[in-house]
């Protein structure tokens, strides 16, 4: 059986919105360094919908990303959705995370790769039909 | 061997990091026009460029200059290596060429070595900062004078031209210094195919130079087929497969802008690059668009310097009492270590504390606030010497043990010590001081080691 095809415009005339962990709708979080100076923030998604899913929320911004983090939304350098990769991108000024320099003194993140959980947390609006497709497998 | 496609073998993303042998050996059936291989990254932190040291061992180098010279000798292909020994320093790169050599000798060959420098004059460095000159790239601190001085090594990453002029000189191996990533894939291209789109070749370069990190799963070798103005890529894993959407994804990784890349000759625009997939292992790419740099060239340089030695201790806490006066003592110890340790009072010791457990990966980001059932305490001190590091470190160590506190139980000591001696020297602390734009000097010379 096929669910018909919904967009997240559509949950105010289809039903109830289910929320989601962005963590748990993705198939990519990761943080990582961008050069000595930058932590840059992906979310990648295996599938089309999701991805126009959660891009369509607008929950995923430089605003969004700087609140997770408790920054000012000025050290968010980019914050970019790209159709080509199915991703998401934030890139943050390190010192707006990191007190000191990158592999010096107070280092906590040499690499910068554990700094993404709370994106993981990131509830995520999507529409009821369109979570008992993906209980089922569709869109998988 | 030109003609309508260049191609390009890259066994690995990370010279150093090791390789399968047999993957590589699949990708020279292939015959591709040079194996190109990059030996650096700012990634790993400032250690190495600030003491001189190579990222990987010399024996893990001489490994894979064995398999890799004894495939592409014989095959009389090039083998290109950039920031070779990881900072990107001349004397790394000198030090690889000549183990390149004897290895070659030991193969019965004497191949033409071509060796590039990287390595900044810091008076060229001072004198742009004295006109004006040097820039601030990705919102590194100002440069100063004294960050001038206080960088031990500075290298600046070299473009493709010296490359291609190393090839065109009739270089069998170039063994350069710091260079930009794609830089070395790009020049082979333009070597054998002049009027190649550089849209295609800088992207294709911005892909290969990590491997094959673009397949699923992501793994080492990988064969890049350039033609005019697209290019074909394939893991040389026969079990792994490059599809439209793991390469485009690669844009994303360690990037700061997935659009946009800078280099020091030019911007890349991925914004219309367009993804198939050839077959189920195989994509073409092609839509990128390279806009050259107007005005003066202007080089990208790296510089780093020690700022310190440094001592640590390890302990575990795991009575639920002091797991939760713990987070809140910091000011109490300050005070005590100010007390007992002048040098700390001034201002010239400085002393850390990371709390595994509560907030040592995120600190003040983390949002979870609760702590868990043990906290694993990492204690840093860094002091100008060694010896100051290690007295203040062990103050601070005994009093983190034996600190009294209200409702405590446990009298018998506060932390699980599992190092014996509690405190451990680890040795200098390094910093990136330079990490700017300057005006580009004189064309960097290409040596070939026969000449010396």
């Amino acid at each position: 059986m096929t669910a018909p095809t919904k967009r997240l415009g559509d949950v105010a005339s289809g039903g109830p919105a289910t929320i989601k962990r962005l963590g748990d709708v993705a198939d990519v979080v990761r943080s990582k360094n961008a050069g000595p100076f930058a932590i840059t923030f992906d979310v990648l998604f295996r599938d089309r919908e999701a991805y126009e899913r959660v891009r369509g929320a607008d929950v995923l911004n430089a605003v969004a990303v700087a609140q997770l983090f408790g920054i000012e939304a000025g050290d968010v350098t980019v914050a970019q959705w790209v159709d080509a990769a199915q991703g998401f991108k934030a890139t943050v000024r390190r010192r707006a995370l990191f007190a000191g320099d990158q592999g010096g003194v107070g280092e906590r993140d040499t690499f910068g790769t554990q700094q993404h959980a709370p994106l993981m947390e990131l509830p995520v609006p999507i529409a009821a039909s369109d979570a008992a497709g993906k209980a089922s497998g569709e869109g998988a | 061997m030109s003609g309508n496609e260049v191609r390009i073998l890259t066994p690995v993303g990370m010279m150093g990091y090791g390789f399968p042998e047999e993957h590589v050996r699949a990708g020279m059936e292939r015959r591709p026009h040079a194996i190109v291989v990059d030996g650096g990254s700012t990634d790993p932190g400032p250690y190495q460029l600030g003491l001189g040291r190579m990222l990987a061992p010399m024996r893990a180098y001489e490994r894979e200059l064995r398999t890799l010279l004894g495939l592409a000798l014989p095959a009389r292909v090039p083998l290109v290596i950039s920031s070779a020994g990881g900072p990107g320093l001349m004397v790394h790169a000198e030090e690889i060429a000549h183990a390149a050599a004897r290895i070659a000798g030991e193969l019965g060959r004497a191949p033409r070595i071509a060796v590039v420098g990287a390595d900044m004059s810091p008076v060229a460095v001072r004198a742009a900062l004295d006109t004006g000159d040097l820039a601030s790239c990705d919102g590194a601190p100002e440069a100063t004078a004294e960050r001038v001085e206080a960088s031990a090594h500075i290298v600046a990453q070299m473009g493709h031209e010296p490359f291609l002029r190393a090839l065109r000189e009739g270089a069998d191996i170039v063994i350069a210094g710091r260079a930009y990533d794609p830089a070395p894939a790009v020049a082979v291209c333009l070597h054998h195919m002049p009027e190649i789109d550089a849209g295609a070749a800088w992207h294709m370069g911005k892909i290969i130079e990590c491997g094959a990190v673009c397949a699923e799963p992501k793994g080492h070798a990988i064969l890049a087929t350039v033609r005019r103005d697209a290019f074909e890529l394939e893991p040389l894993d026969p079990d792994a497969r490059c599809t439209p959407l793991s390469v485009a994804a690669h844009a994303f990784y360690e990037k700061g802008d997935a659009l946009t890349h800078h280099g020091p000759d030019g911007t890349l625009h991925l914004a219309d690059a367009r993804y198939e997939a050839l077959d189920g292992r195989r994509v073409r790419v092609s839509g990128a668009r390279w806009e050259a740099a107007q005005g003066p060239v202007r080089i990208k340089i790296e510089g780093a310097g020690p700022v310190g030695h440094r001592a640590i201790f390890v302990g575990g806490v795991r009575d639920p009492v002091f797991a939760q006066i713990l987070p809140h003592m910091e000011p109490r110890l300050r005070d005590y270590l100010a007390r007992i340790h002048p040098e700390y009072a001034a201002g010239e010791v400085d002393v850390r504390f990371h709390l595994y457990g509560l907030n040592a990966v995120m600190g003040p980001a983390e949002p979870v606030k609760v702590p868990g059932h043990e906290i694993g305490v990492l204690c840093e001190v860094t002091a100008a010497t060694q010896e100051l590091a290690d007295d203040v470190c062990a103050t601070g160590r005994v009093a983190v043990l034996h600190a009294p506190y209200p409702g405590q139980k446990a009298t018998g000591g506060n932390l699980a010590l599992p190092l014996n001696p509690p405190e451990q020297a680890v040795g200098p602390v390094c910093a990136f001081h330079l990490y700017h734009t300057m005006p580009a000097g004189p064309d960097v010379p290409v040596r070939f080691l026969e000449d010396a």
